[in-house]
Protein backbone atom coordinates (compact mmCIF):
# COMPACT_ATOMS: atom_id res chain seq x y z
CA UNK A 1 0.00 0.00 0.00
CA UNK A 2 1.10 3.53 -1.16
CA UNK A 3 0.27 4.71 2.34
CA UNK A 4 2.97 2.17 4.09
CA UNK A 5 5.87 2.59 1.48
CA UNK A 6 5.69 6.21 2.26
CA UNK A 7 5.66 5.75 6.13
CA UNK A 8 8.40 3.51 5.87
CA UNK A 9 10.80 6.30 4.10
CA UNK A 10 12.02 7.69 7.16
CA UNK A 11 13.74 10.90 7.05
CA UNK A 12 17.90 11.27 6.95
CA UNK A 13 17.73 13.60 9.68
CA UNK A 14 15.76 13.95 12.91
CA UNK A 15 12.55 15.36 13.24
CA UNK A 16 12.95 18.55 15.20
CA UNK A 17 9.90 18.89 17.64
CA UNK A 18 8.23 22.71 16.57
CA UNK A 19 5.00 21.77 18.61
CA UNK A 20 5.49 23.57 22.19
CA UNK A 21 3.83 22.77 25.35
CA UNK A 22 0.86 25.03 25.92
CA UNK A 23 2.45 26.66 29.49
CA UNK A 24 5.67 26.41 28.04
CA UNK A 25 4.76 28.59 25.17
CA UNK A 26 2.79 30.78 27.71
CA UNK A 27 5.45 31.49 30.27
CA UNK A 28 8.00 31.94 26.97
CA UNK A 29 5.78 34.60 25.86
CA UNK A 30 4.87 36.03 29.31
CA UNK A 31 8.49 36.66 30.28
CA UNK A 32 9.18 38.48 26.81
CA UNK A 33 9.31 42.22 27.38
CA UNK A 34 6.02 43.44 26.04
CA UNK A 35 6.51 46.68 26.30
CA UNK A 36 6.98 50.00 24.09
CA UNK A 37 10.41 50.48 23.50
CA UNK A 38 12.70 51.14 20.74
CA UNK A 39 13.94 47.92 19.32
CA UNK A 40 16.51 49.30 16.53
CA UNK A 41 19.08 47.72 15.89
CA UNK A 42 22.10 46.55 13.15
CA UNK A 43 21.65 43.29 11.09
CA UNK A 44 24.72 41.77 13.07
CA UNK A 45 23.19 42.49 16.67
CA UNK A 46 19.76 41.17 15.59
CA UNK A 47 21.79 38.29 14.76
CA UNK A 48 21.87 37.22 18.45
CA UNK A 49 18.64 36.81 18.48
CA UNK A 50 19.08 33.56 16.79
CA UNK A 51 20.84 30.56 18.38
CA UNK A 52 22.31 27.41 17.51
CA UNK A 53 20.38 24.99 17.37
CA UNK A 54 17.17 26.86 16.66
CA UNK A 55 13.93 26.98 14.62
CA UNK A 56 13.59 30.16 12.32
CA UNK A 57 10.40 30.62 10.21
CA UNK A 58 11.14 32.96 7.08
CA UNK A 59 7.88 35.49 5.91
CA UNK A 60 7.20 36.23 2.33
CA UNK A 61 7.03 33.55 -0.20
CA UNK A 62 9.36 32.28 -3.33
CA UNK A 63 10.93 35.75 -4.26
CA UNK A 64 8.32 38.16 -2.65
CA UNK A 65 9.42 40.08 0.59
CA UNK A 66 11.77 36.83 1.62
CA UNK A 67 14.20 38.38 4.18
CA UNK A 68 17.11 38.05 2.22
CA UNK A 69 18.71 40.32 4.58
CA UNK A 70 18.57 38.82 7.79
CA UNK A 71 19.28 35.07 6.28
CA UNK A 72 22.41 36.69 4.78
CA UNK A 73 23.44 38.47 8.00
CA UNK A 74 22.62 34.85 9.77
CA UNK A 75 25.45 33.02 7.09
CA UNK A 76 27.83 35.75 7.76
CA UNK A 77 27.38 34.98 11.64
CA UNK A 78 28.37 31.77 11.05
CA UNK A 79 24.74 29.86 12.73
CA UNK A 80 24.79 26.50 13.22
CA UNK A 81 22.70 23.43 13.53
CA UNK A 82 19.40 25.95 12.33
CA UNK A 83 16.32 24.67 11.19
CA UNK A 84 13.83 26.53 8.75
CA UNK A 85 10.53 26.87 8.00
CA UNK A 86 8.71 28.75 5.25
CA UNK A 87 6.33 28.06 3.01
CA UNK A 88 8.00 28.07 -0.29
CA UNK A 89 11.57 28.26 -0.83
CA UNK A 90 13.64 29.88 -3.25
CA UNK A 91 17.43 30.56 -3.44
CA UNK A 92 17.38 31.44 0.29
CA UNK A 93 17.19 27.57 0.25
CA UNK A 94 20.25 26.73 -0.97
CA UNK A 95 22.20 29.48 0.42
CA UNK A 96 20.65 27.73 3.65
CA UNK A 97 22.32 24.04 3.04
CA UNK A 98 25.32 25.66 1.13
CA UNK A 99 26.64 27.75 4.02
CA UNK A 100 26.01 25.02 6.48
CA UNK A 101 24.24 27.39 8.56
CA UNK A 102 20.96 25.06 8.36
CA UNK A 103 20.31 20.91 7.24
CA UNK A 104 16.86 21.07 7.89
CA UNK A 105 13.66 23.04 5.68
CA UNK A 106 10.39 22.55 5.99
CA UNK A 107 8.30 24.20 3.28
CA UNK A 108 5.79 22.85 0.74
CA UNK A 109 7.78 24.05 -2.66
CA UNK A 110 11.77 24.31 -2.96
CA UNK A 111 13.49 25.72 -6.30
CA UNK A 112 14.21 29.13 -7.26
CA UNK A 113 10.83 29.35 -9.40
CA UNK A 114 9.59 27.13 -12.15
CA UNK A 115 11.05 29.18 -14.88
CA UNK A 116 14.62 28.27 -13.83
CA UNK A 117 13.66 24.86 -13.22
CA UNK A 118 14.66 22.38 -10.44
CA UNK A 119 17.06 23.98 -8.17
CA UNK A 120 20.40 21.52 -8.74
CA UNK A 121 21.90 22.90 -5.52
CA UNK A 122 18.90 21.70 -3.46
CA UNK A 123 19.26 18.16 -5.28
CA UNK A 124 23.01 18.29 -4.22
CA UNK A 125 22.01 17.90 -0.63
CA UNK A 126 18.88 16.33 -0.98
CA UNK A 127 19.63 13.10 -3.23
CA UNK A 128 22.89 12.66 -1.36
CA UNK A 129 21.05 12.75 2.27
CA UNK A 130 23.00 15.89 3.59
CA UNK A 131 20.20 18.00 4.12
CA UNK A 132 16.28 17.30 4.84
CA UNK A 133 13.54 19.08 2.75
CA UNK A 134 10.38 17.91 4.67
CA UNK A 135 7.26 18.39 2.37
CA UNK A 136 4.27 19.48 3.83
CA UNK A 137 1.54 20.89 1.57
CA UNK A 138 0.79 24.35 1.16
CA UNK A 139 -2.23 24.84 3.06
CA UNK A 140 -1.17 22.46 5.76
CA UNK A 141 2.09 24.67 6.32
CA UNK A 142 -0.47 28.01 6.86
CA UNK A 143 -2.65 25.93 8.88
CA UNK A 144 0.11 25.10 11.35
CA UNK A 145 1.26 28.76 11.61
CA UNK A 146 -2.42 29.78 12.65
CA UNK A 147 -2.53 26.72 15.27
CA UNK A 148 0.47 28.13 16.21
CA UNK A 149 -0.92 31.69 16.48
CA UNK A 150 -4.38 30.45 17.64
CA UNK A 151 -2.55 28.99 21.21
CA UNK A 152 -4.24 25.84 19.99
CA UNK A 153 -2.16 22.10 19.77
CA UNK A 154 -3.15 21.68 16.50
CA UNK A 155 -5.79 21.91 13.16
CA UNK A 156 -7.95 19.97 11.20
CA UNK A 157 -7.70 20.28 7.49
CA UNK A 158 -9.29 18.22 4.37
CA UNK A 159 -6.25 17.63 2.19
CA UNK A 160 -3.05 15.71 2.38
CA UNK A 161 -5.19 12.74 3.29
CA UNK A 162 -4.00 9.69 0.94
CA UNK A 163 -1.47 11.15 -0.71
CA UNK A 164 2.11 9.80 -0.01
CA UNK A 165 3.12 13.53 1.52
CA UNK A 166 1.25 12.27 3.99
CA UNK A 167 2.87 9.33 4.33
CA UNK A 168 5.96 10.73 4.52
CA UNK A 169 5.53 12.47 7.98
CA UNK A 170 4.86 11.16 11.33
CA UNK A 171 3.49 14.21 13.02
CA UNK A 172 0.38 13.96 11.45
CA UNK A 173 -2.92 12.13 12.80
CA UNK A 174 -5.93 10.74 11.18
CA UNK A 175 -9.14 11.38 13.10
CA UNK A 176 -12.96 10.82 12.61
CA UNK A 177 -15.15 13.90 13.26
CA UNK A 178 -16.74 13.53 16.50
CA UNK A 179 -19.74 15.48 15.23
CA UNK A 180 -20.23 14.54 11.77
CA UNK A 181 -18.06 10.78 11.62
CA UNK A 182 -15.95 12.16 8.67
CA UNK A 183 -12.03 11.54 7.93
CA UNK A 184 -10.24 14.44 8.96
CA UNK A 185 -6.59 14.80 8.95
CA UNK A 186 -4.39 17.13 12.37
CA UNK A 187 -1.50 19.48 11.70
CA UNK A 188 0.37 20.02 14.59
CA UNK A 189 1.11 23.62 15.88
CA UNK A 190 3.89 25.34 14.83
CA UNK A 191 5.64 27.74 17.38
CA UNK A 192 9.29 29.19 16.11
CA UNK A 193 11.46 30.18 18.25
CA UNK A 194 12.03 33.01 16.03
CA UNK A 195 10.55 34.50 12.98
CA UNK A 196 12.11 36.66 10.36
CA UNK A 197 9.71 38.90 8.51
CA UNK A 198 10.66 41.97 5.96
CA UNK A 199 7.72 44.45 5.65
CA UNK A 200 7.81 47.85 3.94
CA UNK A 201 7.40 50.22 6.98
CA UNK A 202 7.80 50.14 10.68
CA UNK A 203 8.48 52.23 13.97
CA UNK A 204 11.20 51.24 16.21
CA UNK A 205 9.27 49.97 18.53
CA UNK A 206 8.15 47.23 16.06
CA UNK A 207 4.85 48.17 14.37
CA UNK A 208 4.95 46.64 11.34
CA UNK A 209 3.11 47.40 8.21
CA UNK A 210 2.89 45.10 5.22
CA UNK A 211 1.52 46.21 1.47
CA UNK A 212 0.81 43.77 -0.71
CA UNK A 213 0.29 39.85 -0.30
CA UNK A 214 0.84 38.70 3.39
CA UNK A 215 1.56 35.27 2.64
CA UNK A 216 1.10 33.62 6.01
CA UNK A 217 3.69 36.73 7.71
CA UNK A 218 1.03 37.91 10.32
CA UNK A 219 0.25 33.95 11.34
CA UNK A 220 3.80 33.20 11.77
CA UNK A 221 4.55 36.41 13.97
CA UNK A 222 2.12 35.78 16.12
CA UNK A 223 2.71 31.94 16.43
CA UNK A 224 6.54 32.77 16.80
CA UNK A 225 8.62 33.24 20.26
CA UNK A 226 10.62 36.03 19.03
CA UNK A 227 10.32 37.64 15.62
CA UNK A 228 13.03 40.31 13.90
CA UNK A 229 11.92 43.18 11.73
CA UNK A 230 13.71 44.25 8.53
CA UNK A 231 12.03 47.29 7.28
CA UNK A 232 12.50 49.05 3.90
CA UNK A 233 12.53 52.38 6.53
CA UNK A 234 11.37 53.20 9.55
CA UNK A 235 8.47 55.33 10.62
CA UNK A 236 7.98 57.40 13.21
CA UNK A 237 5.33 56.12 15.62
CA UNK A 238 3.40 58.57 14.98
CA UNK A 239 2.93 57.56 11.68
CA UNK A 240 1.88 54.46 12.54
CA UNK A 241 -1.04 55.93 15.00
CA UNK A 242 -2.31 58.17 11.72
CA UNK A 243 -3.00 54.75 10.40
CA UNK A 244 -3.56 52.15 12.54
CA UNK A 245 -6.07 50.01 10.06
CA UNK A 246 -2.86 49.33 7.89
CA UNK A 247 -0.19 48.00 10.88
CA UNK A 248 -0.39 43.95 10.74
CA UNK A 249 1.68 43.32 13.23
CA UNK A 250 2.03 44.67 16.47
CA UNK A 251 4.96 45.82 18.43
CA UNK A 252 4.73 43.41 21.20
CA UNK A 253 5.43 40.39 18.92
CA UNK A 254 8.44 42.42 17.82
CA UNK A 255 12.11 42.04 19.38
CA UNK A 256 14.35 43.51 16.65
CA UNK A 257 13.81 46.21 13.78
CA UNK A 258 16.25 46.73 11.45
CA UNK A 259 16.35 49.26 8.87
CA UNK A 260 17.37 47.08 5.33
CA UNK A 261 16.75 48.96 2.35
CA UNK A 262 16.24 46.87 -0.76
CA UNK A 263 16.42 44.10 2.10
CA UNK A 264 14.61 41.24 -0.18
CA UNK A 265 17.25 41.46 -2.97
CA UNK A 266 17.60 40.01 -5.57
CA UNK A 267 14.03 38.71 -4.41
CA UNK A 268 10.88 40.98 -4.40
CA UNK A 269 9.31 44.02 -2.42
CA UNK A 270 5.93 44.45 -3.10
CA UNK A 271 5.76 48.04 -4.52
CA UNK A 272 8.87 48.87 -3.53
CA UNK A 273 10.90 46.92 -6.25
CA UNK A 274 10.38 44.08 -8.49
CA UNK A 275 12.83 40.50 -8.14
CA UNK A 276 16.20 41.11 -9.97
CA UNK A 277 15.65 39.20 -12.80
CA UNK A 278 19.16 39.28 -14.25
CA UNK A 279 20.86 38.35 -11.33
CA UNK A 280 18.18 35.52 -10.19
CA UNK A 281 19.53 34.49 -14.05
CA UNK A 282 23.05 34.49 -13.33
CA UNK A 283 22.62 32.69 -10.09
CA UNK A 284 20.50 30.12 -12.23
CA UNK A 285 23.62 29.58 -14.68
CA UNK A 286 26.24 29.95 -12.07
CA UNK A 287 24.64 26.54 -10.44
CA UNK A 288 23.42 24.69 -13.35
CA UNK A 289 26.79 22.93 -14.34
CA UNK A 290 28.50 22.81 -11.02
CA UNK A 291 25.68 23.10 -8.27
CA UNK A 292 28.31 22.94 -5.64
CA UNK A 293 30.92 25.14 -6.90
CA UNK A 294 28.43 27.61 -8.35
CA UNK A 295 26.62 28.48 -5.12
CA UNK A 296 30.17 28.51 -3.07
CA UNK A 297 31.41 31.07 -5.68
CA UNK A 298 27.85 32.77 -4.91
CA UNK A 299 28.23 32.87 -1.51
CA UNK A 300 32.11 34.35 -1.68
CA UNK A 301 31.63 36.51 -3.76
CA UNK A 302 27.89 38.04 -2.57
CA UNK A 303 27.78 36.95 1.17
CA UNK A 304 31.18 36.53 2.52
CA UNK A 305 33.34 39.17 1.08
CA UNK A 306 31.05 42.16 1.35
CA UNK A 307 31.50 44.13 4.49
CA UNK A 308 28.19 45.50 4.66
CA UNK A 309 24.57 45.10 3.02
CA UNK A 310 25.14 48.37 1.57
CA UNK A 311 28.19 46.74 -0.50
CA UNK A 312 26.79 43.97 -1.16
CA UNK A 313 23.81 45.90 -3.01
CA UNK A 314 26.61 47.77 -4.51
CA UNK A 315 27.79 44.69 -5.59
CA UNK A 316 24.38 43.58 -7.61
CA UNK A 317 24.90 46.67 -8.99
CA UNK A 318 22.90 50.30 -9.25
CA UNK A 319 21.44 49.72 -12.78
CA UNK A 320 19.76 46.54 -11.68
CA UNK A 321 18.80 47.89 -7.93
CA UNK A 322 16.41 51.05 -10.50
CA UNK A 323 15.48 49.10 -12.99
CA UNK A 324 13.72 46.51 -10.34
CA UNK A 325 12.72 49.55 -8.29
CA UNK A 326 11.16 51.37 -11.49
CA UNK A 327 9.22 47.78 -12.61
CA UNK A 328 8.35 47.59 -8.60
CA UNK A 329 6.83 50.90 -8.19
CA UNK A 330 4.99 50.88 -11.84
CA UNK A 331 1.94 48.93 -10.00
CA UNK A 332 1.08 52.12 -8.40
CA UNK A 333 1.46 54.06 -12.12
CA UNK A 334 -1.77 52.82 -13.92
CA UNK B 1 -3.41 21.83 -41.62
CA UNK B 2 -2.71 19.15 -38.84
CA UNK B 3 -0.69 20.15 -35.88
CA UNK B 4 2.13 18.87 -38.23
CA UNK B 5 2.67 22.01 -39.92
CA UNK B 6 3.72 23.89 -36.71
CA UNK B 7 1.65 27.05 -37.58
CA UNK B 8 2.30 27.12 -33.47
CA UNK B 9 3.89 25.04 -30.19
CA UNK B 10 2.84 22.33 -28.54
CA UNK B 11 2.77 24.64 -25.68
CA UNK B 12 0.56 27.27 -27.65
CA UNK B 13 -1.76 24.39 -28.61
CA UNK B 14 -1.97 23.29 -24.95
CA UNK B 15 -2.56 26.73 -23.46
CA UNK B 16 -5.15 27.06 -26.16
CA UNK B 17 -6.85 24.12 -25.78
CA UNK B 18 -6.65 24.40 -21.85
CA UNK B 19 -8.33 27.88 -21.66
CA UNK B 20 -11.31 26.04 -23.85
CA UNK B 21 -12.01 24.11 -20.88
CA UNK B 22 -12.53 27.04 -19.38
CA UNK B 23 -16.61 28.24 -18.66
CA UNK B 24 -18.18 31.75 -18.19
CA UNK B 25 -18.44 32.62 -14.72
CA UNK B 26 -16.21 30.19 -12.83
CA UNK B 27 -13.80 30.51 -9.91
CA UNK B 28 -10.69 28.83 -11.30
CA UNK B 29 -7.71 28.30 -8.97
CA UNK B 30 -4.77 28.63 -11.39
CA UNK B 31 -1.49 27.01 -10.90
CA UNK B 32 2.30 28.89 -12.29
CA UNK B 33 2.77 28.36 -16.00
CA UNK B 34 0.27 27.51 -18.48
CA UNK B 35 -2.43 27.00 -16.20
CA UNK B 36 -1.86 31.08 -15.26
CA UNK B 37 -1.81 31.56 -19.07
CA UNK B 38 -4.69 29.72 -20.32
CA UNK B 39 -6.71 31.02 -17.42
CA UNK B 40 -5.74 34.50 -18.35
CA UNK B 41 -6.27 33.58 -22.49
CA UNK B 42 -9.89 32.59 -21.78
CA UNK B 43 -10.65 35.90 -19.95
CA UNK B 44 -9.88 37.58 -23.06
CA UNK B 45 -11.31 35.34 -25.53
CA UNK B 46 -14.57 33.10 -24.53
CA UNK B 47 -14.76 33.69 -20.58
CA UNK B 48 -14.43 37.23 -19.97
CA UNK B 49 -15.84 36.58 -16.47
CA UNK B 50 -13.38 33.91 -14.92
CA UNK B 51 -12.75 34.45 -11.41
CA UNK B 52 -8.78 33.96 -11.00
CA UNK B 53 -7.40 32.96 -7.85
CA UNK B 54 -3.73 32.79 -7.32
CA UNK B 55 -2.09 30.83 -4.47
CA UNK B 56 -0.21 33.75 -2.80
CA UNK B 57 -3.71 35.54 -2.05
CA UNK B 58 -4.69 36.79 -4.52
CA UNK B 59 -8.29 37.18 -5.68
CA UNK B 60 -9.72 38.11 -9.19
CA UNK B 61 -6.78 39.34 -10.70
CA UNK B 62 -5.92 40.37 -14.78
CA UNK B 63 -2.35 39.57 -15.13
CA UNK B 64 -0.53 42.33 -17.75
CA UNK B 65 0.06 40.96 -21.14
CA UNK B 66 4.07 40.98 -21.67
CA UNK B 67 3.98 41.02 -17.93
CA UNK B 68 3.77 36.87 -16.72
CA UNK B 69 4.98 36.09 -13.32
CA UNK B 70 7.37 33.82 -13.07
CA UNK B 71 5.36 32.16 -9.83
CA UNK B 72 1.86 33.07 -8.47
CA UNK B 73 3.46 34.81 -5.66
CA UNK B 74 4.78 38.10 -7.13
CA UNK B 75 3.33 41.63 -7.19
CA UNK B 76 2.44 40.89 -11.40
CA UNK B 77 -0.35 38.39 -10.19
CA UNK B 78 -1.75 40.79 -8.00
CA UNK B 79 -2.70 43.27 -11.36
CA UNK B 80 -6.60 44.84 -11.29
CA UNK B 81 -7.32 41.89 -8.65
CA UNK B 82 -10.66 42.51 -6.19
CA UNK B 83 -8.90 41.44 -3.16
CA UNK B 84 -5.23 40.44 -1.58
CA UNK B 85 -5.50 37.84 1.31
CA UNK B 86 -2.99 35.71 3.01
CA UNK B 87 -1.91 32.56 1.52
CA UNK B 88 -3.55 30.38 4.09
CA UNK B 89 -6.88 32.05 3.55
CA UNK B 90 -6.92 32.06 -0.39
CA UNK B 91 -6.40 28.34 0.20
CA UNK B 92 -9.15 27.52 2.48
CA UNK B 93 -11.68 28.85 -0.25
CA UNK B 94 -10.89 25.73 -1.69
CA UNK B 95 -11.79 23.74 0.88
CA UNK B 96 -14.94 25.90 1.77
CA UNK B 97 -16.25 25.47 -1.64
CA UNK B 98 -15.61 28.37 -3.49
CA UNK B 99 -13.87 27.11 -6.06
CA UNK B 100 -15.28 25.42 -9.66
CA UNK B 101 -12.06 24.53 -11.16
CA UNK B 102 -8.34 23.79 -10.06
CA UNK B 103 -6.37 24.09 -12.84
CA UNK B 104 -2.43 22.66 -12.84
CA UNK B 105 0.80 21.59 -14.51
CA UNK B 106 1.79 18.00 -14.60
CA UNK B 107 5.54 16.85 -14.04
CA UNK B 108 4.38 12.89 -13.80
CA UNK B 109 0.62 11.33 -13.73
CA UNK B 110 -0.32 8.05 -13.47
CA UNK B 111 -3.93 6.06 -14.97
CA UNK B 112 -6.21 7.39 -11.96
CA UNK B 113 -4.77 11.00 -12.33
CA UNK B 114 -2.42 11.36 -9.84
CA UNK B 115 0.40 13.78 -10.06
CA UNK B 116 3.60 13.20 -8.86
CA UNK B 117 6.39 16.18 -8.45
CA UNK B 118 8.32 15.13 -5.21
CA UNK B 119 10.22 12.23 -6.05
CA UNK B 120 11.59 10.28 -9.33
CA UNK B 121 12.12 7.18 -8.14
CA UNK B 122 11.90 6.11 -4.60
CA UNK B 123 11.53 8.35 -2.19
CA UNK B 124 13.88 7.13 0.19
CA UNK B 125 16.66 7.19 -2.80
CA UNK B 126 15.48 9.42 -5.32
CA UNK B 127 17.24 9.88 -8.80
CA UNK B 128 15.82 13.31 -8.85
CA UNK B 129 14.10 15.43 -6.10
CA UNK B 130 11.78 17.54 -7.50
CA UNK B 131 10.67 20.74 -5.69
CA UNK B 132 7.26 19.59 -4.20
CA UNK B 133 3.54 20.21 -3.59
CA UNK B 134 3.77 23.82 -3.42
CA UNK B 135 -0.39 24.01 -3.38
CA UNK B 136 -1.06 20.80 -5.55
CA UNK B 137 -1.92 18.48 -3.10
CA UNK B 138 -4.58 20.93 -1.22
CA UNK B 139 -5.73 22.22 -4.78
CA UNK B 140 -6.39 18.35 -6.22
CA UNK B 141 -7.37 17.07 -2.84
CA UNK B 142 -10.16 19.75 -2.40
CA UNK B 143 -11.60 20.34 -6.03
CA UNK B 144 -11.95 19.56 -9.06
CA UNK B 145 -9.09 19.37 -11.48
CA UNK B 146 -7.62 20.33 -14.86
CA UNK B 147 -4.56 19.19 -15.58
CA UNK B 148 -2.40 20.45 -18.59
CA UNK B 149 0.37 18.67 -19.49
CA UNK B 150 2.67 17.56 -22.35
CA UNK B 151 1.42 13.89 -23.59
CA UNK B 152 4.69 11.85 -23.22
CA UNK B 153 5.32 8.00 -22.07
CA UNK B 154 8.18 8.92 -19.52
CA UNK B 155 5.20 11.32 -17.89
CA UNK B 156 2.26 9.41 -18.34
CA UNK B 157 3.01 6.59 -16.25
CA UNK B 158 1.01 3.40 -14.80
CA UNK B 159 1.33 4.40 -11.13
CA UNK B 160 3.06 7.08 -10.43
CA UNK B 161 6.40 7.19 -8.30
CA UNK B 162 4.73 8.69 -5.16
CA UNK B 163 1.46 10.36 -5.45
CA UNK B 164 2.28 14.11 -4.36
CA UNK B 165 -1.32 15.53 -5.37
CA UNK B 166 -4.01 12.84 -5.30
CA UNK B 167 -6.21 11.81 -8.26
CA UNK B 168 -8.20 8.69 -7.43
CA UNK B 169 -5.43 6.97 -5.77
CA UNK B 170 -5.99 3.78 -6.71
CA UNK B 171 -9.27 3.57 -8.43
CA UNK B 172 -12.39 2.71 -7.58
CA UNK B 173 -13.73 4.17 -3.86
CA UNK B 174 -9.82 4.69 -2.95
CA UNK B 175 -10.29 8.74 -2.93
CA UNK B 176 -13.27 8.61 -1.21
CA UNK B 177 -11.94 5.94 1.32
CA UNK B 178 -9.20 8.10 1.96
CA UNK B 179 -10.84 10.88 3.17
CA UNK B 180 -11.27 12.72 0.39
CA UNK B 181 -15.19 13.23 0.08
CA UNK B 182 -14.81 16.15 -2.54
CA UNK B 183 -13.81 17.12 -5.98
CA UNK B 184 -11.41 15.27 -8.50
CA UNK B 185 -9.66 14.69 -11.11
CA UNK B 186 -12.06 15.84 -14.20
CA UNK B 187 -9.62 17.02 -17.44
CA UNK B 188 -6.35 16.31 -18.21
CA UNK B 189 -5.30 18.79 -21.12
CA UNK B 190 -2.14 17.58 -23.53
CA UNK B 191 -0.86 18.30 -27.16
CA UNK B 192 -2.73 15.52 -28.67
CA UNK B 193 -5.86 15.03 -26.49
CA UNK B 194 -8.84 15.82 -24.23
CA UNK B 195 -8.39 13.09 -21.12
CA UNK B 196 -11.18 12.41 -18.62
CA UNK B 197 -11.84 9.44 -16.32
CA UNK B 198 -14.06 6.58 -16.11
CA UNK B 199 -16.62 7.53 -13.10
CA UNK B 200 -16.83 4.04 -11.83
CA UNK B 201 -12.99 2.82 -12.11
CA UNK B 202 -11.37 6.13 -11.94
CA UNK B 203 -8.91 5.31 -14.72
CA UNK B 204 -7.99 7.73 -17.70
CA UNK B 205 -10.00 7.96 -20.81
CA UNK B 206 -9.99 9.91 -24.23
CA UNK B 207 -12.23 12.42 -24.42
CA UNK B 208 -11.31 13.82 -27.99
CA UNK B 209 -8.03 13.69 -29.93
CA UNK B 210 -6.36 16.81 -31.52
CA UNK B 211 -6.88 17.67 -35.08
CA UNK B 212 -4.09 15.23 -37.46
CA UNK B 213 -3.63 12.76 -34.04
CA UNK B 214 -4.52 9.23 -34.30
CA UNK B 215 -5.47 7.09 -31.42
CA UNK B 216 -2.47 4.91 -31.90
CA UNK B 217 -0.32 8.00 -31.40
CA UNK B 218 -2.14 8.94 -28.09
CA UNK B 219 -1.38 5.32 -26.51
CA UNK B 220 1.99 5.00 -28.01
CA UNK B 221 2.41 8.45 -25.64
CA UNK B 222 1.32 6.68 -22.59
CA UNK B 223 2.53 4.48 -20.46
CA UNK B 224 -0.88 2.46 -19.85
CA UNK B 225 -4.12 1.42 -21.69
CA UNK B 226 -6.04 4.39 -22.22
CA UNK B 227 -9.80 3.75 -22.09
CA UNK B 228 -10.77 4.85 -26.02
CA UNK B 229 -14.23 4.83 -27.61
CA UNK B 230 -13.66 4.38 -31.16
CA UNK B 231 -16.39 7.22 -31.81
CA UNK B 232 -14.10 9.20 -29.94
CA UNK B 233 -14.54 13.19 -31.54
CA UNK B 234 -11.92 15.19 -32.29
CA UNK B 235 -11.32 19.26 -31.20
CA UNK B 236 -11.23 22.40 -33.55
CA UNK B 237 -7.65 24.04 -34.21
CA UNK B 238 -6.34 26.88 -32.34
CA UNK B 239 -7.77 29.88 -34.46
CA UNK B 240 -6.10 32.80 -35.03
CA UNK B 241 -7.95 34.94 -32.83
CA UNK B 242 -6.54 32.76 -30.17
CA UNK B 243 -2.94 32.44 -31.17
CA UNK B 244 -2.78 36.10 -31.40
CA UNK B 245 -4.21 36.71 -27.56
CA UNK B 246 -2.19 34.55 -26.33
CA UNK B 247 1.16 35.89 -28.58
CA UNK B 248 -0.07 39.04 -26.76
CA UNK B 249 -0.05 37.75 -23.68
CA UNK B 250 3.25 35.59 -23.86
CA UNK B 251 5.34 37.78 -26.39
CA UNK B 252 8.61 36.99 -24.77
CA UNK B 253 7.31 32.81 -24.78
CA UNK B 254 7.88 32.54 -21.29
CA UNK B 255 5.71 29.66 -21.01
CA UNK B 256 5.01 28.85 -24.80
CA UNK B 257 7.99 28.21 -26.27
Amino acid sequence: MRWEQGANARPAVMEKNVTQEYLSLRERTQARDRSLRDKVMTLEEACDFVADGEHVSLGGSTASRTPFAMVWALIRARKKNLSFSRSIVSTEGDLIFASGIGNHILTSWFSQGIVWGVSRVMRHFTENRLARFEEWSHMSIGLRFRAGAMGVPFMPMRSMMGSDVAGQLDNLEEMTCPFTGEKILLVPALNPDVALIHVQRCDPYGNAQLDGLTFMDIDMAMAANRVIITTERIISNDQIRRRPDQTRIPFFTVDAVVEAPYGCAPHECFGVYEPLFSHMDYYAELTRKEPMQGVKTYLDEYCYAPKSWTEYLNLIGLDKLLDAARRGRSIYDD
Amino acid sequence: MTIETKDFTASELLCVMSARALEDGQVVFAGVGIPLLAATLAQRLHAPGVTILFEGGTIGPHVVPGQLPPTTNEQRCTRKANMLVSITEVLLLLQRGYVDVGFMGGAQIDQYGNLNSSFIGSADDPSVRLPGTGGGNDISSLTRMIVAMPQEKRRFVENVDFITSPGYIRGGTSRRDSGLIAGGMYRVVTDLAILGFDEETGRMRVEALHPGVTPEKVQENTGFELIMDSSVGTTELPTEEELAALRHLDPDKIYTA
